[in-house]
């Protein structure tokens, strides 16, 4: 007999998944999950690639969050956008990342971008896009500077320049404009800013600042924000509360008996040697 | 109910529109497509109504069609009368919106999205209108594809200046038709343009879309 | 697992053929505060469909008579036909009376208009503010199918969620235990309040945004003002 429930075996649990398409056909709604509407890019540029994204996350036509983070770190050389469902683009590049750092600590070498692309579609194709996360993954390693695209179905490109989200047309259009090869970083930087600024202002699923990633062989460059598209309009009255605006309806009070005091001084420092 | 009025059979892509300091430009491709098929190749979807109006027109063909020769037949009977008024862009553009309006009321909806342009008064006109009957005018519009992937362009250009030439004008239209070319899989390389100036309003084109393909060299693998 | 389907159901990506439906929602808020001689309506100038802007510029108010001011919002044609229909109204009013409909009378009208079209509704939020006999300010909100309501402050259109409660504490003294009830605010006050309800309805709701167009109704006439809001 254990006294301890075992540990979960990984992978999703399902036990509720009959339930709630009873529910459901019963005419109970689901409840809304956070999506990130999103406007995420990414380019190669000479010496290296640059990732771009919007920082609003939405449910429904709601603002949830006005400062997501969709820049998600993967490895010290490799970073990945997510567009979708803002819980699975957290998880699934928190998986992969751990995963990757396993595979460092395995190999004793620096991961290859093509591995953590391997390891996000696998696991996007399995569950046949269900787990829905359009991702941008960048990163540099012995091969040089690596960009692709995947889909929530697990399939890839490899491309100079890529868009994704909602936002991803109006940013398509921006780089099919004015991308050329071998770009400086100085030229990466605009256009990926000129680039995220369309969806940002011409799609509704996107919005607030831009985020901005520069991963080259000298190390990565992560600014956030990048940029304030546009600023918050000035509000002009102060809506503090007059005191006594709460009614106090009864008092009562607990004296607090102090019985003992004991004071307890730290001399050792904690170990953090492993 | 007829279920068969309920859905577009041959349909027609974006149309964009863009006002500059003298006049208008309305583009669209030549192209009419049966499902995903490339049916009719050669069909140009902007329209001179008179010397200062003209309309380009997405969605149902068979619609855009029967609704050109009412507006053609309008156009006679306006000449006929004879009395010194004509049609104008604004009235086409609130008559259309009455037509489109009364028929989605009949659950029997002209398929349609309607860019209506021309000048109004010595100034330019650009207005929109869509199958619901929803309208508005702006300094540039697009339909279809054309709303998210032209339309930041467009809206960029005017934001910037306060007034951009023809020339200025039909340099973005042409970049736009290459880009909806390339991102659109119903869009055509052949387009033509609707003008309207003070000296009156003319079809031109069919112009080919400019689309540099240096950039396939750039892409191998999808891994 | 096998799910059979029947007629009224489609696998969603496998069988798809675009269905009618005739309405939508183009956004947009309309917010009224009125007080002792005067009323201000305000819009924002938004509309939009789905994740797209349609136009930046759009105003949502519509002058009735030089007294009242009719604020919409919601599906956008269904406003158009309906702002049509009342102009042309109030036009016969004035030709058979010989004077413009007062701001009641004009609130009573709309209401009748929209229950009119009781069973294929205008899918539309209204606000009608205006002056009263005593030439204080007066709004009256509806919903799609005529219900009225008058008070002197209220939001309707996308927004109104956000900006209801804010105007039921600030402008109402709701829920305020030592506030002096039944104290209206002054025109400046009001305009404050309007302009920082859509700035901060547009922090959290992606149909408000570009602009605020502001109609301040009193004896005088009616003053428009156009406010910058974000663009995102």
């Amino acid at each position: 007999m254990a006294l301890l429930p075992d540990l979960p075996k990984g992978g999703f649990v399902f036990e509720n998944f009959q339930r709630n398409e009873f529910l459901k056909a019963k005419g109970f709604r689901a409840p809304k999950a956070t999506k990130t509407g999103t406007t995420i890019v990414g380019c190669l540029v000479k010496d290296g690639v640059i990732l771009g994204a919007d920082t609003r996350a939405t449910s429904g036509s709601v603002i949830a969050d006005k400062y997501s983070d969709k820049i998600h770190y993967m490895a010290k050389n490799i970073y990945c956008c997510g567009a979708g469902t803002a819980a699975d683009t957290l998880y699934v590049t928190r998986m992969v990342s751990s995963n990757l750092e396993l595979h460092r600590l395995n190999t004793n070498r620096v991961v290859p971008v093509i591995c953590a692309l391997r390891m996000l579609k696998q696991h996007l194709f399995r569950y046949q896009g269900y787990v829905s996360a359009a991702l941008v993954l960048a990163g540099v390693d012995e091969d040089g500077a690596h960009l692709y695209s995947v889909t929530p179905h697990g399939s890839s490109d490899k491309l100079p320049f890529t868009t994704m989200g909602s936002g991803s047309l109006a940013a398509m259009a921006v780089f099919e404009t004015r991308w050329k090869p071998n770009m400086t970083i100085e030229e990466g930087k605009k256009l990926v800013r000129d680039s995220v600024a369309a969806g940002i202002f011409n799609d509704l699923g996107s919005g607030n600042n831009i985020d901005m990633c520069i991963i080259t062989r000298d190390g990565v460059d992560y600014m956030r924000p990048y940029e304030e598209a546009n600023l918050k309009g000035q509000r002009l009255n102060s809506y503090v509360f007059d005191k006594g605006a709460t009614p106090i309806l009864t008092v009562h009070t607990i004296p607090l008996e102090v019985e003992e005091v004991m004071v307890r001084h730290m001399d050792e420092t904690m170990d953090t040697s492993a | 109910m007829k279920y068969h009025t309920q859905s577009p059979a041959s349909t027609g892509t974006s149309v964009i529109g863009i006002t500059f300091n003298d006049g208008v430009l309305i583009a669209s491709d030549d192209l009419v497509s049966y499902g995903t098929l490339a049916r009719y190749r050669n069909i140009p979807r902007v329209l001179k109504v008179n010397e200062q109006t003209v309309v380009g027109c997405g969605g149902d063909f068979a619609d855009f069609q029967h609704l050109s020769k009412i507006i053609e037949q309008k156009q006679i009977d306006e000449e006929a009368n004879n009395d010194g008024f004509t049609l104008t862009p604004k009235a086409l553009h609130s008559w259309i919106t009455r037509v489109l309006y009364n028929r989605r009321s009949k659950f029997d909806p002209f398929w349609n999205t309607w860019v209506v342009g021309g000048l109004q008064d010595g100034k330019p006109f650009l207005g929109y209108v869509d199958m619901l009957g929803t309208a508005f005018v702006d300094r540039a519009v697009a339909t279809g594809y054309g709303e998210m992937i032209a339309k930041p362009l467009l809206w960029e250009a005017v934001e910037k200046k306060e007034s951009i030439t023809e020339e200025e004008a039909k340099d973005l239209i042409a970049k736009c038709m290459s880009l909806l070319f390339c991102r659109d899989s119903r869009a055509f390389p052949k387009y033509r343009i609707a003008k309207v100036t003070k000296d009156g309003s003319v079809i031109e084109g069919p112009f080919e879309v400019n689309v540099d393909w240096s950039i396939a060299a750039h892409v191998q693998g999808y891994e | 697992m096998q799910r059979s389907l029947n007629n009224s159901e489609t696998l969603s990506g496998i069988i798809q053929k675009p269905q009618f439906s005739p309405y939508t929602d183009n956004g947009g808020t309309v917010i009224a505060v009125g007080g002792k001689g005067f009323v201000i309506i305000g819009c924002d100038s938004r509309l939009s469909s789905g994740y797209t802007i349609n136009t930046r510029f759009q105003p949502k108010l519509f002058k009735l008579t030089p007294q009242t001011v009719l604020g919409s919002a919601g599906c956008w044609c269904d406003v158009l036909t309906f702002v049509r229909l009342i102009e042309a109204r109030l036009k016969m009013y004035s030709y058979e009376h010989n004077k413009t409909m007062s701001t009641p009378a004009t609130a009573q009208l709309v209401s009748i208009m929209l229950y009119y079209k009781r069973f294929f509704p205008y899918y539309v939020s209204n606000l009608v503010a205006g002056l009263d006999e005593e030439g204080n300010g007066v709004v009256y909100s509806y919903d799609p199918v005529g219900h009225c309501e008058q008070s002197t402050y209220c939001a309707t259109g996308s927004s109104s969620a956000f900006i209801q409660p804010l105007l039921d504490n600030y402008v109402g003294k709701k829920n305020i235990a030592n506030a002096e009830k039944g104290k209206l605010l002054t025109q400046e006050e009001a305009l404050r309040v309007v302009n920082d309800a859509f700035v901060s309805a547009t922090e959290r709701n992606m149909y408000c945004g570009d602009s605020i167009i502001l109609n301040i109704i009193t004896e005088k006439g009616i003053e428009e003002r156009v406010i910058p809001l974000r663009k995102d």
